[in-house]
This record gives C-alpha cells, sequence and structure tokens, in this order.
C-alpha cells in the first residue's frame, strides 16, 4: 500500500479530516492522512465502534507521538493519580484535551468494548473529564492510559495534576446557602403577607406566631448565610479600611435586631422578609460573579508543563521515579523530546536542548558535559544523562513563580472605594436623624428613624449591579474568543494603560508558518524528497509537503529517522538527508538558518526555512493601540525579526530583544513602579512570570485546549484584532455600574424620605428593595447588550 | 381557626421536606455535570444486542 501511486488533490482523512496529502492510506474504502488515523480506524472497527464515525464527521484528532507510561507501573505514581480503590475496582479521573464533540463522549464511554476490564467510563464534557473504573486485577493503569492514547484521547498527566485542587466544594457551599436563604425568604414572605392585608379581630392571635416564625427563618439566614459578611466586615475594619461588606453587615445586623425586637415586644410586623430577600439576592449576586469556566485554567504554573515521572538510572537500571521524591545527585535519563524536570549537570550524551520554556529563545542549544541544563529544557535527540543538582521545586524556573517576586499590586475594585465614602454618609444622615428626633424627645422614633436610614441607604445594589454588568461583559468576550478569569479581572482590563507584548507566538502565528527554500529543486529531485518525508509523521515534515505540489512517489529503502535530527533513506538509488545540520554527512557552512537541510547523494541542496508569520492585520492592531497605550515588546528570541517589528511599531516604541524571563518580570515591574497599568500579552511559560506581575495577563493561544500559563485571561490568536474594542467594551461596563449606582442612589432617596421621619412601614422596605434590584439587573443586562453592539461585539 | 396552626406546621413541614430532597441532590453531585447527559441521552441504542445485556453503566 506504501508505495502506491497517486495523485490527489481534494481528500480529507476520514479520521481527523485533514487534506490527504501524498500518499492515501486507503482502508475498508476509507481514505487516511496518515498511519495514525488508520490505526485508530482499525482499532475501532475490530470492536464494531465504527458509530464514532456516524454522529460526526471526522471527529478525530491526529495521534502525537507516541510516549512512554513506564511510570505508570510504579505503586506511588498510582497512588497518586487515583481517586479511588478497593479490592476489584479502581476509579481514576483524567483530563483529556482533546475532547470537543459527542462523539468523543460516545467513543469514550464505551471503552468497555476494547477492553472489558474497564468497567465504565463516564465524561464530564465541559470539564473535559473522563472517570474511568476498571477491575486492576485484570488491566493496568499503565494500559487503560494506552488504551486511551491508541485512539487518540491522550490524557494529560502532569505535576499539576496529583496536586489537584478542589474549587467544587467552594461552590457547592454557596448553592447551600442560595438555598437555604431563598428557602426562608419564600416563607417569611407567606407569614408577612397577612400582616401587610391586616389582620382582623379574630386573627390578631397569629400575629404572635408569625413574628415568631419570622425571627426563627431569620436565625439561619443571618448567622448561616450571611455569617462571611460579618466575617469580611470584621476582618476590613481591623485592618481600619472599610469594603462593601461591612455597610452590609451593619444592615444585616440592624434587620435582625429589629426584627427580634419585634418579636420579642410584640410591636408589629419586623423587617425579617427585607432581611432574608437582601441576604438571598447577595449571595446571587456572588454566585454570579463566580461563574468559571470548567474546560480552561487560569492558575496553571510549571507543574503543569512538568511531567509527573521521570526515568532514574540506578546501579544501570532504568527506574521511573515521581518528580516529588527526586533527590539532589539522582541520575536521570532524558530521552528524546522529554523535559528536564529540575536544574542538572549533564553527564552523558549528546544535548541538543530546547530552552524555548526558560528563555523564549527557540533555536536548540548544544551543551557540553558538566554544563547545567535548567529545568525546562527539552532534550532534541538521542538520549543523555544527568545528575539532578537541584530540586524541581527550587530550580531556576520555578523561582519565578516564588511569591517574592511579586508585589501586590493593590486591586481595589470601584465597590470598595465607593463603599467607604457610601457608609460615612450613611451614616452621617442616621445620626442626624436620630438627633434631631431625640431633641424632639421622641427616643422611640429616634430609634425607628436610625435604624430605618441604614436599612433604606441598603448599598445592595452596588453588590449587584457589579457582578451582573461584569458576568454579561463575560459571556460577551468569550463568545469572540476571549475568557477572562473573573469579573474582577474585567476592571483591571479597563485601568490598564500600557501593553508589553511578547513577540513569538503572540505577535507571531504558530501555526500559519510560512515554508520556503532557500535552494532550487528540479521536478525530480521535489520527487525524491516528497517520497522521503512521506515516512516522516514528524510535523516539520507534513509542513513541508504542504508547500510541495508532486504528488508522485518512489519507493524507499534504508530509511532512518534519528530523533531530533532528521531523516535519511535512499529513494531511486540516491541518499537522501533532511534534518538538522548534525544528520548532514558533511559539514556545511550556513548563516545559521534553522530548519531542514537537505542533502541529495553528497550535494547540498538547500534548506527549507520555516518562517513564523506576523498575525493578521497586525499593523492596523497596533496602530490603534498605540493611540490609548504605551506600548512595548519584549523578546526572548535574537534581534532577527527587528527590521520587520519596526515597521510594524513605532519608531519611537522600546522593543527588547534576548529578554530572559526574570528581565522580562523586571521589566513590567519597572513600569509599574512608573505608576503604568500594565496589560502584558505572551504565550509561553517564558512569560509566565510577567504574565503574573503585569495588572492584567493575557496569554495567547492557538488552541484553547493547550496549556497556557497562569494568567487573568486566555485569547484565542484569531481574535487577537479584537482587543481594542474588549478594552472598550470593559471601560463601557464600568460607566454602566457608575450609572445603575446613581439609579439606586435615587430609589434610596425615596425611601430616606421616609425613614428620617421614622415612619418607614416594613411593607415599604420589602417593596422597595426587589423593585429597584430589578431595575438595576435589567437595567446592566440591557445596557450592556447596547455596548456590546455598539462595540460590534455581538 | 385553630386548624391553621396544624396547617401552618404542615406547610412548613412540606417545605423542609423539599428543602431536604435539594441537599440530597446537591450531595450527590446531580448538578455537578448539567451539560454531558443531554449529549448522552441522544446515542442510539446498538443494533446487535448480544453484548449489551450487561449493562455498565450502572454502578
Amino acid at each position: 500500500m506504501r508505495d502506491e501511486k497517486s495523485t490527489l488533490t481534494d481528500l480529507v482523512c476520514y479520521h481527523c479530516g485533514e487534506a490527504v496529502s501524498g500518499i492515501d492510506l486507503n482502508f475498508d474504502d476509507k481514505h487516511f492522512c496518515c498511519v495514525g488515523c488508520k490505526s485508530v480506524y482499525q482499532i475501532l472497527a475490530e470492536n464494531k465502534m465504527c458509530n464514532y464515525y456516524a454522529y460526526n464527521d471526522t471527529p478525530g484528532q491526529r495521534l502525537n507521538e507516541s510516549k512512554h507510561y513506564e511510570y505508570l507501573d510504579e505503586e506511588s505514581i498510582i497512588t497518586q493519580l487515583i481517586d479511588y480503590k478497593d479490592r476489584n475496582y479502581t476509579i481514576v479521573t483524567f483530563y483529556i484535551p482533546a475532547i470537543h464533540c459527542s462523539s468523543c463522549i460516545w467513543l469514550l464511554e464505551h471503552l468497555y468494548k476494547i477492553n472489558p476490564a474497564i468497567y465504565s467510563s463516564r465524561i464530564d464534557f465541559l470539564k473535559k473529564e473522563v472517570t474511568i473504573s476498571y477491575k486492576h486485577q485484570e488491566v493496568s493503569l499503565r494500559k487503560v492510559v494506552e488504551v486511551l492514547a491508541n485512539i487518540g484521547y491522550e490524557p494529560a498527566i502532569s505535576l499539576q495534576d496529583v496536586v489537584k485542587e478542589k474549587s467544587s466544594s467552594v461552590n457547592k457551599a454557596l448553592i447551600l446557602k442560595i438555598a437555604i436563604a431563598g428557602f426562608c425568604m419564600g416563607n417569611v414572605m407567606l407569614f408577612s403577607f397577612p400582616e401587610y392585608f391586616g389582620l382582623s379581630g379574630i386573627e390578631q392571635q397569629f400575629q404572635y406566631l408569625f413574628a415568631w416564625l419570622n425571627l426563627a427563618f431569620s436565625i439561619p439566614v443571618t448567622f448561616y448565610c450571611g455569617k462571611e459578611y460579618f466575617v469580611s466586615a470584621i476582618t476590613s475594619l481591623k485592618h481600619k479600611h472599610i469594603n462593601l461588606d461591612t455597610p452590609l453587615a451593619i444592615i444585616i445586623a440592624v434587620l435582625f435586631i429589629r426584627t427580634a425586637l419585634s418579636a420579642l415586644l410584640n410591636d408589629g410586623p419586623g423587617f425579617a422578609d427585607t432581611l432574608t430577600g437582601l441576604v438571598f439576592l447577595l449571595l446571587m449576586g456572588k454566585w454570579v460573579k463566580q461563574r468559571t469556566y470548567h474546560h480552561i485554567s487560569f492558575d496553571r504554573d510549571y507543574r503543569s508543563y512538568f511531567p509527573i515521572a521521570i526515568t532514574t538510572l540506578k546501579e544501570g537500571k532504568e527506574k521511573p521515579v515521581a518528580i516529588n521524591e527526586l533527590k539532589v545527585g539522582d541520575r536521570l535519563w532524558i530521552r528524546n523530546g522529554e523535559l528536564v524536570p529540575a536544574d542538572a549537570i549533564l553527564m552523558k550524551g549528546d544535548a541538543w536542548m530546547n530552552m524555548s520554556f526558560v528563555t523564549g529563545e527557540t533555536e536548540p542549544q548544544q551543551k557540553v558535559l558538566g554544563e547545567i541544563i535548567y529545568a525546562g529544557g527539552k532534550q532534541l535527540g538521542e538520549a543523555i544523562e544527568v545528575e539532578v543538582v537541584k530540586l524541581p521545586s527550587q530550580s531556576y524556573l520555578t523561582g519565578l513563580w516564588n511569591k517574592e517576586h511579586y508585589q501586590d499590586n493593590l486591586k481595589q475594585n470601584f465597590n470598595d472605594s465607593v463603599a467607604k465614602y457610601f457608609s460615612v454618609a450613611v451614616f452621617i444622615i442616621a445620626f442626624a436623624a436620630a438627633g434631631y428626633w431625640f431633641f424632639q424627645a421622641d427616643t422611640n422614633k429616634a430609634w425607628a428613624a436610625f435604624t430605618a436610614v441604614i436599612i433604606v441607604a441598603c448599598p445592595c445594589v452596588l453588590a449587584l449591579s457589579t457582578p451582573f454588568t461584569l458576568s454579561a461583559i463575560l459571556s460577551v468576550f468569550d463568545q469572540k474568543g476571549f475568557y477572562v478569569k473573573n469579573t474582577d479581572a474585567v476592571e483591571q482590563l479597563a485601568h490598564c494603560n500600557a501593553i508589553v507584548f511578547d513577540k513569538t507566538g503572540t505577535l507571531t502565528s504558530s501555526e500559519n508558518a510560512k515554508i520556503y527554500f532557500t535552494g532550487v529543486l528540479n521536478q525530480e529531485e521535489e520527487m525524491l524528497v516528497v517520497s522521503l518525508l512521506h515516512h516522516s509523521s514528524h510535523p516539520l515534515s507534513r509542513q513541508i509537503l504542504k508547500s510541495l505540489t508532486t504528488g508522485k512517489f518512489y519507493p524507499i529503502s534504508k530509511y532512518k529517522e534519528i530523533a531530533g535530527k532528521g531523516i535519511r533513506g535512499v529513494v531511486n538509488n540516491r541518499m537522501v538527508y533532511a534534518g538538522s545540520e548534525r544528520i548532514l554527512p558533511f559539514h556545511i557552512t550556513t548563516n545559521k538558518q534553522s530548519g531542514v537541510h537537505l542533502v541529495i547523494d553528497s550535494t547540498y541542496k538547500g534548506c527549507f526555512v520555516v518562517e513564523q508569520e506576523w498575525r493578521k492585520d497586525l499593523q492596523h492592531l497596533v496602530s490603534k493601540l498605540e493611540k490609548r497605550f504605551s506600548l512595548k515588546v519584549l523578546s526572548g528570541d535574537t534581534n532577527k525579526d527587528e527590521k520587520a517589528l519596526r515597521t510594524i511599531f513605532e519608531p519611537t516604541t522600546d522593543i527588547r530583544f534576548e529578554q530572559s524571563p526574570r528581565q522580562k518580570l523586571e521589566a513590567i515591574t519597572n513600569q509599574q513602579s512608573n505608576g503604568e497599568r500594565v496589560m502584558m500579552l505572551g504565550d509561553g511559560l517564558n512569560d509566565a512570570g510577567a504574565l503574573k506581575q503585569a495588572n492584567f495577563g493575557i496569554a495567547i493561544t492557538d488552541n484553547i485546549n493547550n496549556f497556557t500559563p497562569g494568567c487573568d485571561a486566555i485569547l484565542k490568536g484569531s481574535s487577537l484584532n479584537y482587543l481594542p474594542k474588549f478594552y472598550q467594551l470593559s471601560k463601557d461596563g464600568l460607566k454602566i455600574i457608575k450609572i445603575s449606582f446613581a439609579i439606586a442612589i435615587a430609589y434610596n432617596c425615596i425611601g430616606l424620605y421616609y425613614a428620617v421621619q421614622g415612619t418607614l412601614y416594613p411593607l415599604v422596605a420589602a417593596v422597595l428593595m426587589p423593585i429597584s434590584t430589578i431595575t438595576i439587573i435589567s437595567f446592566t443586562t440591557l445596557a450592556t447588550r447596547f455596548f456590546a453592539r455598539k462595540n460590534k461585539l455581538t | 381557626m385553630n386548624i391553621l396552626y396544624f396547617l401552618i406546621a404542615c406547610s412548613v413541614l412540606m417545605a423542609l421536606i423539599f428543602l431536604g430532597a435539594f441537599f440530597w441532590a446537591l450531595k450527590n453531585g446531580q448538578h455537578d455535570d448539567v451539560h454531558t447527559p443531554g449529549i448522552r441521552i441522544l446515542f442510539d441504542d446498538e443494533v446487535e444486542t448480544k453484548e449489551s445485556d450487561k449493562d455498565h453503566f450502572s454502578e
């Protein structure tokens, strides 16, 4: 099948949907682009699972290079990964980034067809997680993972997965509180109605009962549901600072005291319905604010990039060891494509390290024996032996995550800054009203007026308008491929006035690479190259193939792929080499261009240079941003692109090259100490420190499933051009919040009119609060929609 | 009118039972994943029934 000669143009792979270029692998009358896709189909066909292809067209994804899973046989590593184990069954949960459609769900929930020892598998689609229970006596964890990997659903097993941070329990507690508050609110309302409508003579006996029932319902609402407001208020007062929770806590307390007093003294309805309604709405606001993206993590750090285990050499034997258990002095065996997890000294082998995680520099560097390799370097080529000199948690790279580097850039939002003045104003009015009635010698009214003012002037609208507005903005953003961590971050975005760009992967796109050949190839030579490259699954080979047009092949013999170096083979009786300089049979002098060098027989033909392309309309975007922000470029790469960058940016723009992660971080700290509020756009681990330090860090990615470093927001590369609009909408959002604050004050003035006279009847408060709340929520929703349309984001 | 005392007690009790039911559902994780079951229900049953007499999904 391999040497089949055919010219293909419009065929797409039955499995992954990519165009079939070159050899058409045919099986069951279906076309496949590579051996990987075909083998997945074969596995599924054997197990009668071709339904997978029925639910969606081309649901598959291209297989990555196979990895080593020996470490999954280690008992200590297994126990870190699994959720539960008893005598027969083990349950384990994996994060699988490839989950994307209903076919994935179908396939992964029918794993038992492939291996009956897999007892059940359940998918959580939004979290992209699969929970698998299997009989561990019949199948090992490693086998389970290999089954997943073989059908193209390789689980992401990283160091961070071991340290599982469960956040859902927090959310559950909140839902519990909302349920209780809602339950109490409904019942209190029921028992308050008779009072409001007026009770006849015989019904007076119930007044007492209703008051006590209302008080009973208020107790859990105040002391359980509203507890955190008191806690937050007390801690902020301890720090001599007033946040929004302070007035809220005072209001809850006052409402509760008045309700309790009116029940004890039996003097009319209390404020139980206002109290329960208030707490319910406040908690709802909190819930809206907590909305999260299940499938995206904003808190990734180096641990997501590190494997959980690495092969060590002990007395000449290979043994997988968990990263956490590494000790200084351990010998590690690093294979092609593996990451060095700790700062280590090279002991043996030919080390070509891709240090892009650490430095941002994309060219691989050669290391000599005895040289230190920093953690995060990726070996390209044959396996090497290194000795650990520093633990993973103390290495150069992970040091960037240590807290000491980050000054707290005081993130104070609009709410908290307004809360201060608001509370002061309310107290002045309350004391003035109380004082007035006190001098009129009406202490009852003084107390009534004082408490009523505090109740009426409730800043609950403030507590609600912000989360509702900002979360509406979040949903506008995520439709356009901009995923912001939380509502607070939107406010940070609106306050930025400087932007720092990374170059590689941020200003350039990693997906649309341009490929050109430095030399000239004739028809015959091109065929030789195409025939050779077909046998390689390396991404570079496939990219080059796409740029070549020939569809005819020669048979090939003596094919050999040397990991990290390149490929060679005899095609049509001619020796062809393709790869890095190191695979070539003789030394060549080039101007150090990285790319795929080509030698046929013994003549150097040239080099396929892969050039990353600038993102579309970059010039336009930059000229737009330049009007509002001070721009800067910090690149970890060499200055080979300086000319191109200078034409895109204003001549005065600060563009720096060969910046280490620490230098990037320091550059941002410097800007911040000059009073600038910095937005950082980056992509790699080498930007992680800077992203974290920046007031608003945006990680750019072309594939939302890829790992991105910890940040405030994740932006799809294709949406970069919307950035000015995103910024404008966040600014508009703050405007909406301010307007709704004004509306709330108008409502409060009506309430205050009654309150200062000491004649606030509980019914007025109970009606006023929901009305103002509904007004505000509908206003913020409509206004957000209006501004989104105005900014052309819907 | 004394029957009202009984009725009020009944209504509160009923409400408490529903609240309890909600807690139970929450604790059992019924609200953890509200998206996937909607897709899962759309899958057709297998044509060959030979293999599927064992129910692999019930735990």
